[in-house]
């Protein structure tokens, strides 16, 4: 991606080059181990069209550099290989099973005069190994959501099998990856909670209950407003990477088509005379068409003997969705289908209208909505909540952040720092561009605070942050 | 079929007395009562006992356990009716007087206590027509006459002597008299009602008030001291009268429905087809309505009058019976209860329960007809044979009186009755359970069968789904709710002091009706939240459940209640549903709940920050937060903790150097040691520690490490 940079040269224009992915692949040293079959070693690689010895060399190199810091420290072999134009990241997500992402580093072309060529700059400090490390372990994850492990595929079909899974998600899966936007919230990986009041809660609660009973099918389910988590039936890792899944591609996915206004998602003519919006992400699109397909995605969740196949309905009502979990063992019907979307339809319309009411009367109550001076990402360990005034809602295609990328360098960087040690510390940063920018860590919370305060002193600063505290965050406790 | 006659020698007036009995007798065909006009008495023909019982032996069975009414034990017992023995009822004291030869040989009073009961005797001076003591006891009026009232003093001391007083219209006939206290008196002529005041000491009566009327008949309601006058020709025009301290009011007169208009116009509306009763406190007059016996009939049906205080009278309810035949009517734990004699069996409407597939203020019958429950009897005479077993007493006899409100006599067994309903079957013959708990919630002794109700739909035989439950509880709620905003109302008027004293609030009842949490949760909850039968999710739901409720309600959630719901998602692992109840403060902050939390920190380590979060909140609990900082080790969290709160001046120092030497890290032990000091500089000018401080090893321990010279000095500061 190209971005013009605010310097000029000497009136003629430098180009700056974001980071981008340059090579992604997977690799088991295992199965290929004498010479000549070192091709089948490797599982999946992109891009494919790279030559095939040129192939067989990056992964060598891999297992070399991998092999070679072994002896170092048995247990943590080398997680990332920094060089001038790129940087690799090598992430073993089972045993001997190797992923590995080559990134570009970021590069200012900057043109030379009387035509030579133009001269460029790669900037090798600018990408945070944290960052692209967790990229890295997200796309395990997300394989590992719709496919179960490596193992599995193996155990199920062999190498093929196994290949023609990896080749099928990564295919897809890599395209959606924007690693010019990587920052902070990949390091975390955090849910999002829509704040709510008690009371709509418990009915909330009182939704999920008895439509679980009525529908005993149903194992799990989740619920969500406005891309933000309200109530998760499974476990926090589980949920956690479906979450990321609904609110970085489903969601996006299908409201860009509602926002372009077409596909209107009202539907008058529906049973038991009670107009509800509800319709299904996932599975049929129509229930009316006499060809709709009954069949839904299907995700692996850990459970106490391995992992556990669903499938996944994923049914949404305005702004309310919710989604639920069944057995992939159990063939879904049509008539299971309407009677659910009789059922959950008519009453998540309601629920949403609620939700909607009740929020709005808690911002009337807060005070309008002020524009909030400090731009702020909250995240705690515990519950993997994360608050960010620092990104702006997120599409399929970007995630759009308010502040200067250099700003969220150094939000990486502190970051790195806390993850050092265990104690609860604090750092206050004065960044180039005059901002100040503060991170906190308590307990399992980290805070991070950019405030752009010119002329203020360390002393002001603090006091800023400990009144942000005082507002934002009186209900947890946070040491100072 | 054998058929029995009981001759009651009974004049007039005793039928008069004996008037709503025939309330039952009443609704009467011919062929069981007759009454022989030119006689003057009453003949009665009952079947002779058993006749029933051997009917139907395997139906009985079924509908053993469904009875739902039930004739009181300990009844009243007294001579039953003969040819020497008259038996007359008064419904306002309660009272059976059983008259033996006009009262020469003895008047035997039973009422429902032994207190009431008297025996004495008095002259036979006639046949008695109608006998009643005033409330209290206190004077006895004596009806032998059609034109006037005798009295007796029953005061100690007073005069014996009986007197009298003849009614002041010219040639009226007393159709009887009504005691509206201990010495005011009613007489009811067909020409009018005159009110007296009765004077014992100088044994004369002074006429307060009177009214002229036409009168057919009267009912006189006691509870409510008001009397129900029938007029006109048709006797449908009913005017009610109510008596108090002294006066008569006239409340609105409204006209009865026929059912057909007689031509030429006769006496249509039958004392006995109108009975006058209270019902959830208010005053109803009800009316029995035959319909012609044609194939098509709808069925009879009871019409509900109500009679405001003040205002007219409307039609207000509608209770259908879906049949024919012989009826009588009784109020019990304000239930209309209808007896059916031909079936044998009796209906109960409640007026509160709204039919939803009904128009508005019609009522079918609650629940399908039942018998009142078979009822045994020990043969009494004189003699009474121990070893003889009691004998299945008959139901629905054509002997029975049926008295207002929950009366029944037998007057030719010699017992009087209270009805009264049993809850407990009902609970199987309803089954929607959310109008099963609306009916319950009204009824009199409803705790413990309602809590019943609820351990059923929580998966007895009965499971219910969470739908009914959810409504279930709401009901229930709403009735807490209700009574907690009443009561804290009172509260807070008497606490403003008696300043609006006029205004004086009576402190609301606590009624059956109202199940609160502890209740719920020692006869419900907990034994609920035990169950291995029943899958944790469903026991999780009703949890939530309920507290959803009595959120909605307002109603603050005890801590019990909280403890419950984590328990029973400790004992399953479901920590992480535990995490996302706390994070949207479902279960509210509390110490002890906090408190239960870092006790689970072994298990799930986030409860320890969950738990900070909460005393942080409390904002009490800031000894809480530095005990636990102290015990993690943080002892310069804990120290920076109670700076920012203000508490450091107070705080004692020893804890804090205890935690930091622990630490065994001498860095954090001068840090803390020269913390205090500062602080005591700063708040006595000297950075040394009060004996009471009991630091001293601290101080011994902190010069070993550091040196002499690295304590603060006075002097260096």
């Amino acid at each position: 991606m190209l971005m013009i940079s605010p310097k000029m040269a000497s009136g003629v224009q430098e180009k700056q080059y974001t980071p981008c992915l340059l090579s992604f692949f997977i690799y088991n040293p295992t199965f290929g181990p004498r010479e000549g079959e070192e091709e089948k070693k490797i599982l999946f690689y992109h891009p494919s069209a790279v030559e095939k010895n040129e192939k067989i060399r990056n992964v060598g190199l891999c297992e070399a550099i991998v092999q070679f810091t072994r002896t170092f420290c048995p247990t943590k072999p080398a997680k990332s290989l920094h060089t001038q134009k790129n940087r690799q990241f090598f992430f073993e997500p089972e045993e001997n099973f190797w992923m590995v992402m080559v990134v570009r580093n970021p590069m200012i072309e900057k043109p030379n005069k009387d035509g030579k060529p133009p001269t460029i700059e790669y900037q090798e400090e600018e990408i945070l190994d944290t960052v692209y490390g967790a990229v890295v372990r997200q796309c395990y994850c997300m394989y590992k959501l719709f496919n179960s492990t490596f193992g599995r595929a193996m155990e199920a079909g062999g190498v093929e099998l196994l290949i023609q899974k990896l080749e099928k998600f990564f295919y897809r899966y890599l395209q959606t990856l924007h690693l010019q936007s990587c920052d902070l919230l990949d390091v975390f990986g955090g849910i999002s909670f829509f704040p709510l009041d008690k009371m709509t809660y418990l009915k909330i609660q009182s939704f999920v209950n008895q439509v679980e009973e009525r529908l005993s099918l149903i194992k799990y389910t989740a619920f969500l407003y406005n891309d933000q988590l309200i109530w998760s039936g499974l476990e926090q890792d589980d949920m956690r990477i479906l979450y990321k899944y609904l609110t970085t591609s489903l969601f996006p996915r299908h409201s860009e088509p509602e926002l372009a206004g077409r596909d209107s998602p009202l539907r008058p003519e529906v049973a038991g005379n009670l107009l509800h919006y509800g319709r299904f992400l996932t599975g049929p699109t129509n229930l009316k068409d006499p060809e709709a397909k009954f069949r839904f995605p299907k995700i692996f969740i850990s459970a106490v003997d391995g992992y556990e196949e669903l499938h996944l309905i994923v049914y949404k009502a305005m702004s309310a969705a919710a989604c639920f979990m069944i057995s992939a063992s159990v063939e879904l019907t049509r008539q299971f289908c309407e009677q659910l979307d009789s059922l959950v339809g008519p009453q998540l319309t309601l629920l949403a209208s609620d939700i909607c009411e009740q929020f709005t009367i808690n911002r009337r109550i807060s005070g309008p909505e002020k524009e909030p001076q400090f731009k702020f990402i909250y995240f705690n360990h515990m519950n993997l909540a994360e608050k960010s005034t620092i990104h702006m809602r997120k599409t399929a295609s970007v995630c759009l952040t308010s502040v200067h990328p250099d700003l969220m360098k150094i939000l990486g960087d502190i970051n790195c720092d806390f993850a050092r040690v265990d104690e609860d510390e604090e750092i206050i940063v004065k960044a180039m561009t005059d901002y100040w920018v503060v991170g906190k860590k308590s307990d399992q919370r980290e805070l991070y605070v950019i405030l752009n305060q010119k002329n203020a002193n360390l002393i002001e600063v603090n006091e800023e942050v400990k009144r942000l505290c005082a507002t934002q965050f009186n209900n947890i406790f946070f040491l100072d | 079929m054998v058929w029995k006659r009981v001759h009651m020698k009974v004049r007039q007036s005793a039928i008069r007395t004996f008037s709503s009995v025939c309330c039952y007798t009443s609704f009467t065909t011919v062929e069981t009562v007759s009454y022989c006009e030119g006689e003057g008495r009453l003949v009665v023909r009952f079947p002779v006992s058993g006749q029933t019982s051997g009917a139907e032996p395997a139906r009985c069975v079924r509908m053993a356990n469904e009875h739902y009414l039930e004739l009181k034990e300990n009844p009243v017992q007294f001579e039953h009716a003969s040819s020497v023995n008259n038996v007359f009822f008064d419904e306002a004291n309660k009272q059976v007087f059983a008259v033996r030869s006009g009262g020469a040989t003895g008047v035997v009073v039973k009422g429902p206590d032994d207190k009431s009961s008297v025996a004495f005797r008095m002259d036979d001076k006639g046949e008695v027509k109608c006998i009643k003591f005033s409330i209290g006891n206190k004077i006895l009026a004596v009806q032998r006459t059609s034109k006037s009232v005798d009295f007796i003093n029953f005061i100690p001391d007073y005069p014996h002597m009986e007197f009298t007083q003849e009614c002041k219209t010219k040639n009226a006939n007393v159709l009887g008299f009504c005691w509206t206290s201990w010495n005011e008196i009613v007489f009811i002529t067909d020409q009018g009602v005159e009110f007296y005041q009765v004077f014992p000491d100088k044994r004369s009566l002074k006429l307060q008030k009177s009214q002229n009327i036409n009168v057919n008949w009267y009912q006189y309601c006691p509870e409510t001291a008001v009397l129900l006058l029938s007029t006109t020709v048709q006797g449908n025009v009913l005017q009610p009268l109510a008596f108090r301290n002294g006066t008569i009011s006239k409340m609105s007169k409204f006209e009865i429905e026929l059912p057909v208009i007689p031509k030429p116009a006769k006496l249509s509306l039958s004392e006995r087809d109108v009975a006058i009763a209270t019902i959830y406190g208010q005053l109803y007059v009800m009316y029995l309505k035959h319909h012609s016996r044609t194939p098509n009939s709808p069925g009879a049906e009871v019409v509900l009058y109500h009679l405001p205080r003040e205002g007219p009278c409307k039609k207000s309810h509608v209770l259908k019976l879906n049949t024919t035949g012989k009826f009588a009517l009784n109020i019990v734990d304000n239930l209309v209860v209808v007896h059916h004699q031909s079936s044998q069996t009796s209906l109960i409407f409640d007026i509160k329960l709204k039919e939803p597939d009904c128009a508005v203020n019609t009522h079918q019958p609650v629940l399908p007809a039942r018998s009142i429950h078979p009822y045994r009897v020990s043969l009494s005479g004189p003699v009474v044979v121990p070893s003889q077993p009691p004998v299945p007493c008959q139901l629905y006899s054509s002997s029975w009186s049926v008295f207002q409100p929950d009366i029944i006599i037998s007057a030719s067994e010699g017992y009087l009755w209270y009805l009264q309903v049993k809850l407990a079957p009902m609970v199987h013959l309803l089954e929607d359970k959310g109008k099963l708990m609306d009916f319950l919630l009204r009824r009199r002794d409803c705790k413990l069968v309602i809590l019943s109700v609820c351990s059923q739909i929580l998966g007895g035989h009965e499971e219910a789904g969470l739908p009914v439950v959810a409504t279930v509880f709401d009901k229930l709620n709403q009735v807490y709710k209700d009574y907690l905003e009443a009561d804290q109302s009172y509260t807070a008027a008497m606490e403003s002091g008696p300043s609006r004293g006029s205004t004086a609030q009576k402190r609301p009842v606590r009624t059956q009706a109202v199940i609160d949490q502890s209740d719920m949760y020692t006869h419900v909850l907990s034994a609920f939240t035990e169950r291995r039968d029943v899958s944790h999710k469903f026991i999780i739901a009703v949890l939530m459940e309920y507290i959803r409720s009595l959120n909605q309600n307002q109603i603050t959630v005890q801590h019990y209640l909280y403890e419950l719901v984590i328990k029973t998602l400790v004992q399953h692992n479901l920590f992480y549903m535990l995490h996302q109840f706390l994070q949207y403060h479902v279960l509210s902050d509390s110490k002890p709940l906090a408190c239960l939390l870092l006790s689970l920190e072994s298990t799930y380590p986030p409860a320890h920050q969950l738990s900070l979060d909460m005393l942080k909140r409390l904002s009490t609990a800031n000894d809480e937060i530095v005990e636990v900082l102290l015990s993690k080790q943080q002892v310069l969290g804990a120290l920076r903790f109670i700076r920012s709160v203000g508490g450091h001046d107070n705080v004692s120092a020893r804890k804090f150097l205890d935690a930091a030497r622990q630490t065994g890290d001498q860095m954090l032990f001068y840090t803390v040691f020269r913390s205090f000091q500062q602080r005591n500089q700063r708040l006595r000018g000297n950075p040394a520690f009060n004996p009471g401080e009991h630091c001293e090893e601290h101080v011994v321990h902190f010069q070993q490490l550091f040196g002499e010279q690295a304590l603060m000095k006075p002097s260096t500061v």
